[in-house]
């Protein structure tokens, strides 16, 4: 009895855990804490000091310029504009590379094909080269299309690579064998299993890979940057830089507090899915190298 | 595929016909083209172009700009990779340790996946402003005159800082799920064998985590070179001057600014062929993974 | 309600790997018959052929009078209980059971009544509006056997259906299955590799080994008079002693010493494989076989006693009042109860 009274060393070991991980989440936190409440100062007052540390009045008044005052060299666009692109950009590019990328899956893993191994490779090489490494001619084949300017032209080249057809395969084919061959029997041919059973399966997956493809085109940079010139098909992230050259070029004070604040919106809706449905999306992530 | 498919011929067809056709017109087209032009000298005024063989990569390696950009890239490539790798396994060995808080820091650590690369880079200049930046206060405190845009190892600072920032969330998430698919008897069976933490931590935990670790560095060598691209346009804003580059923005440049459309499909060609060695690669891993589990 | 009848039957993979040797036999309307054998002996594929799930590389397969090599699973008229289930996780008990004929077009009163009467049937009443995954191992396998016997279908097929079972559900879910079968009167093929299953459930067993027939025959033929050393050793367990000797002029030698009476009268002469059922024995003081008890099995309503006899391992079967001890004891084996084989090809003399 008197022995459990003597009271445990103190153990230092997961002080020290939590301190290195405090200082991860801050360096990863601070950088962004910093830039919103730099948004929220004038103009004038941050071109003079820079960042700053403590929230200024000024908060409410760049949002609201930053999002409905047209601007740009054309002054059309606003933040309103840029964020509809935006959506346009993450929703058409994740559904329609769910769409093809499921379809293609589906035919490769559950038919009997000819030319199955042929497609594979057809399709799989694309997994190798990055549109950056192919930036130029793409951007000529869009030229020749005619299609600059344009949301197809934009989203399109984005989704011919494979990662979404790997992701679904290699899903598909951890699906039992037996829930086919069950479905055969019961009578459900290839349309009806795809829909009656496939996609219902898959619903965590697609939601997963929708969640990653979302962000990846939500923050696509160097496509937008070429393929749009038009400024009323500008996104968010195509915005910024549309913003630091005109801090450039122009010899007034550049409007630091309004580009803030467009950062932190371009930030905001990737962000705030990957927090909420964090477990959709690392699982997705992680599971999809398998 | 799977033991007993379905029968039907037109349907694979007709769902494979999408994908195909988009790969067809947007990556194999364009990926000959460039492979063509590449031999090909382009007028710059757009009048038809000569066929020189090989001339353009010849150009290249003989080119003391490229070759030094060449080298910029796998220093850079290297330093990105190596602390973006380090820093990941210690937060997500500490992550996995907790028992309080684990959830909150888990989310703390990955949200930073969501922000676009020129979204950080735009912060990056305003964190190392050359006048009014925290991070030029603080090099300078340290007794370095940091100037960012003037100074080339400075830049390059930068750019390796916000790059590492940025890629530090995958690492997290890919290793912390490595170490909590690490099964609970082995660690049991660990902790009764081995006594000190550290020691458990090189003999069991990092063998354990090496196929999770080889596959993420293919994947932060690929973010090194191609995904930096919106950071690096972004703090060099556009006009890289005298600042380093990596071999994507110079593809870029000559194509694009510089209308160099032959050196910049050959430019395309060797990243091409250095991607496709690094899949392979890749691929050999995977397979090797599978044989582990 | 249907026979089925396989003539020559086989399978070889493009690959050049012959699963399935040409087969052939009859199932008789309403018979419940088991495939037995090792894994990969063939067995699943042999199923799957059935089913449709499988190509038929050679022979014809009729299910009734009809031939079915190229019919489609779905129109076989077939329902089939697979290893793992195969149940689809995000339906209900009631739409799992259902979904097949709903594909078929039945309307969905006829449906929900036919699914009452299946789920009565299985007890599975209270249980239908619940997921795959809330259900219990036992209550998975009734809503596999509720969507195969929904459809009263002319062909139930079963692969290994009980193999995810703990024990003492196999052996409750042994006797369903079987009364359920009789009830219904449905052809029944039952894969399995568990000899008790095989000898339990069905009126014939066939034994596979390596994509061939070794024997087709009742459970009593089959563990009474097996056909090979191979059926001889698989199926019992404990197995048949099998233990290589001398026959000559109707006796048997083992290590030249020890001799056995032959059953009756033997033409053959030459070296063979005697294999002799552990519980065909009797200690016996006035035995004439030497046996020396090295282990002793307890296990309860019987023990198996484990020793040598003339240098080769031999088990004896023995009741609970026999005595067991570890030591020498004297064997009766009477000539009626030894089985020959010949050693090369294993095949019953």
């Amino acid at each position: 009895m008197a022995r459990s009274q003597t009271r445990k060393p103190f153990k230092w070991a997961p002080v020290f855990d939590h301190t290195i991980l405090i200082l991860g989440a801050l360096f990863m936190l601070v950088p962004v804490v910093l830039a919103f409440v730099t948004s929220s100062h004038s103009a004038v007052q941050i071109a003079r000091e820079g960042i700053m540390f403590v929230p200024g009045s000024h908060l409410g008044e760049n949002y609201s310029k930053a999002m409905f005052e047209k601007g740009g060299f054309t002054a059309t666009i606003d933040g309103m504009v840029m964020l509809k692109n935006s959506l346009i950009l993450g929703l058409g590019f994740a559904l329609g590379k769910i769409i093809i990328s499921m379809l293609a899956a589906y035919a490769l893993v559950y038919f009997r094909l000819r030319f199955a191994t042929f497609a594979f490779w057809i399709i799989f090489t694309t997994l190798l080269l990055p549109l950056e490494v192919r930036i130029l001619p793409s951007y000529e084949a869009i030229q020749r299309l005619d299609l600059a300017n344009t949301y197809t032209g934009l989203i399109v080249p984005l989704i011919a690579s494979a990662t979404g057809t790997f992701f679904f395969r290699q899903f598909f084919r951890s699906v039992p064998e037996e829930l086919a061959e069950a479905a055969r029997i019961d009578g459900a041919g290839p349309v009806k299993f795809f829909i009656d059973i496939l996609v219902p399966l898959s619903q965590t997956m697609i939601a997963a890979i929708f969640i990653i493809m979302f962000v990846f085109g939500w923050n696509q940079y160097l496509w937008p940057t070429l393929i749009t010139t038009d400024e009323g098909l500008f996104t968010l992230v195509r915005g910024i830089k549309q913003i630091y050259q005109t801090m450039i070029d122009a010899n007034s004070i550049p409007e630091y507090g309004q580009a803030l604040a467009l950062a932190i919106i371009a930030m905001l809706p990737p962000v705030l899915i990957v927090i909420f449905f964090q477990s959709w999306f690392v699982k997705g992530l992680t599971e999809s190298d398998k | 595929m799977k033991r007993a498919g379905f029968t039907s011929v037109w349907l694979p067809v007709a769902l494979l016909l999408p994908q195909l056709s988009i790969i067809a017109i947007f990556f194999y087209w364009p990926a000959g083209w460039a492979v063509q032009s590449s031999f090909y000298l382009q007028d710059p005024f757009g009048f038809g172009s000569t066929f020189v063989g090989f001339e353009n990569y010849t150009d290249l390696t003989a080119n003391s700009e490229y070759m030094r950009i060449a080298w910029f890239t796998v220093v850079f490539t290297v330093l990105v990779t190596f602390f973006s790798l380090s820093i990941a396994l210690l937060l997500a060995v500490k992550a996995d340790k907790v028992i309080r808080g684990a959830k909150s820091y888990r989310t703390l650590l990955m949200w930073v996946y969501a922000v676009a690369p020129p979204v950080a880079g735009f912060m990056g200049i305003m964190l190392f402003h050359q006048h009014t930046g925290p991070m030029t206060d603080f090099f300078k405190a340290l007794g370095w005159d940091y100037k960012i845009l003037v100074d080339y190892n400075s830049t390059a600072t930068a750019f390796i800082i916000v790059s590492v920032w940025k890629q530090i969330p995958v690492n997290f998430i890919f290793f912390l799920s490595g170490l909590q698919s690490i099964p609970r008897a082995v660690r049991e069976a660990a902790m009764i064998d081995n006594r000190s933490g550290v020691r458990r931590f090189w003999d069991i935990t990092f063998p354990l985590l090496a196929p999770t670790g080889f596959f993420l560095l293919i994947i932060n060598i690929t973010y090194a070179l191609f995904d930096t691209f919106g950071i690096i346009d972004t703090l060099v804003k556009g006009e890289p001057g005298n600042n380093p580059m990596t071999l994507v923005y110079k593809v870029y440049m000559d194509g694009f600014r510089g209308n160099d459309l032959g050196g910049s499909s050959a430019q395309s060609v060797i990243l091409m062929v250095l991607v496709l060695v690094l899949t392979v690669f890749q691929f050999r891993l995977i397979e090797r993974r599978i044989h582990y589990s | 309600m249907a026979q089925v009848t396989l003539n020559g039957v086989g399978k070889t993979y493009p690959n050049g790997f012959e699963a399935v040797k040409p087969s052939s036999f009859d199932i008789a309307d309403g018979e419940f018959v088991v495939l037995v054998g090792p894994s990969g002996c063939g067995k699943s594929t042999l199923l799957r052929m059935v089913a449709g799930l499988e190509d038929i590389t050679a022979g014809s397969l009729n299910i009734g009078d009809r031939e079915v090599n190229d019919v489609d699973p779905a129109d076989r008229d077939v329902a089939m209980v697979f290893q793992n289930y195969a149940l689809y996780p995000h339906m209900t008990v009631r739409k799992n059971i259902g979904y097949g004929l709903k594909n078929r077009g039945t309307s969905a009163a006829e449906i929900e009544a036919k699914v009452q009467d299946a789920a009565k049937m299985l007890d599975l009443s209270a249980l239908l509006d619940r997921k795959p995954s809330q259900l219990s191992g036992g209550q998975r396998q009734r809503v596999a056997m509720g969507r195969a016997v929904v459809r009263d279908p002319a062909l139930f097929l079963f692969d290994e259906p009980l193999s995810n079972l703990d024990a003492k559900l196999r052996n409750q879910m042994r006797i369903e299955i079987k009364a359920l079968q009789r009830r219904l009167g449905v052809t029944s093929i039952y894969v399995t590799h568990d000899q008790v299953e095989a000898m339990t459930m069905a009126d014939r067993i066939i034994v596979l080994n390596g994509g061939e027939i070794e024997q087709i025959g009742t459970p009593a033929e089959i563990y009474h008079n097996p056909a090979s050393k191979f059926v001889a050793s698989f199926m019992g367990a404990p197995p048949m002693n099998l233990i290589d000797a001398q026959l000559e002029n109707g006796e048997i030698r083992m290590n030249g010493s020890t001799v056995l009476t032959a059953p009756s009268d033997q033409a053959y002469a030459g070296p063979v494989t005697m294999g002799i059922r552990p519980e065909d024995v009797v200690i016996d003081e006035a035995g004439s076989t030497p046996f020396t008890i090295e282990i002793v099995e307890e296990l309860g309503a019987h023990r198996l006693l484990h020793g040598r006899l003339a240098g080769h391992a031999f088990t004896v079967h023995v009741g609970k009042e026999s005595l067991a001890n570890a030591g020498e004891v004297r064997l009766q084996i009477k000539p009626d109860a030894i089985r020959l084989f010949q050693p090369e090809t294993g095949k019953a003399i």
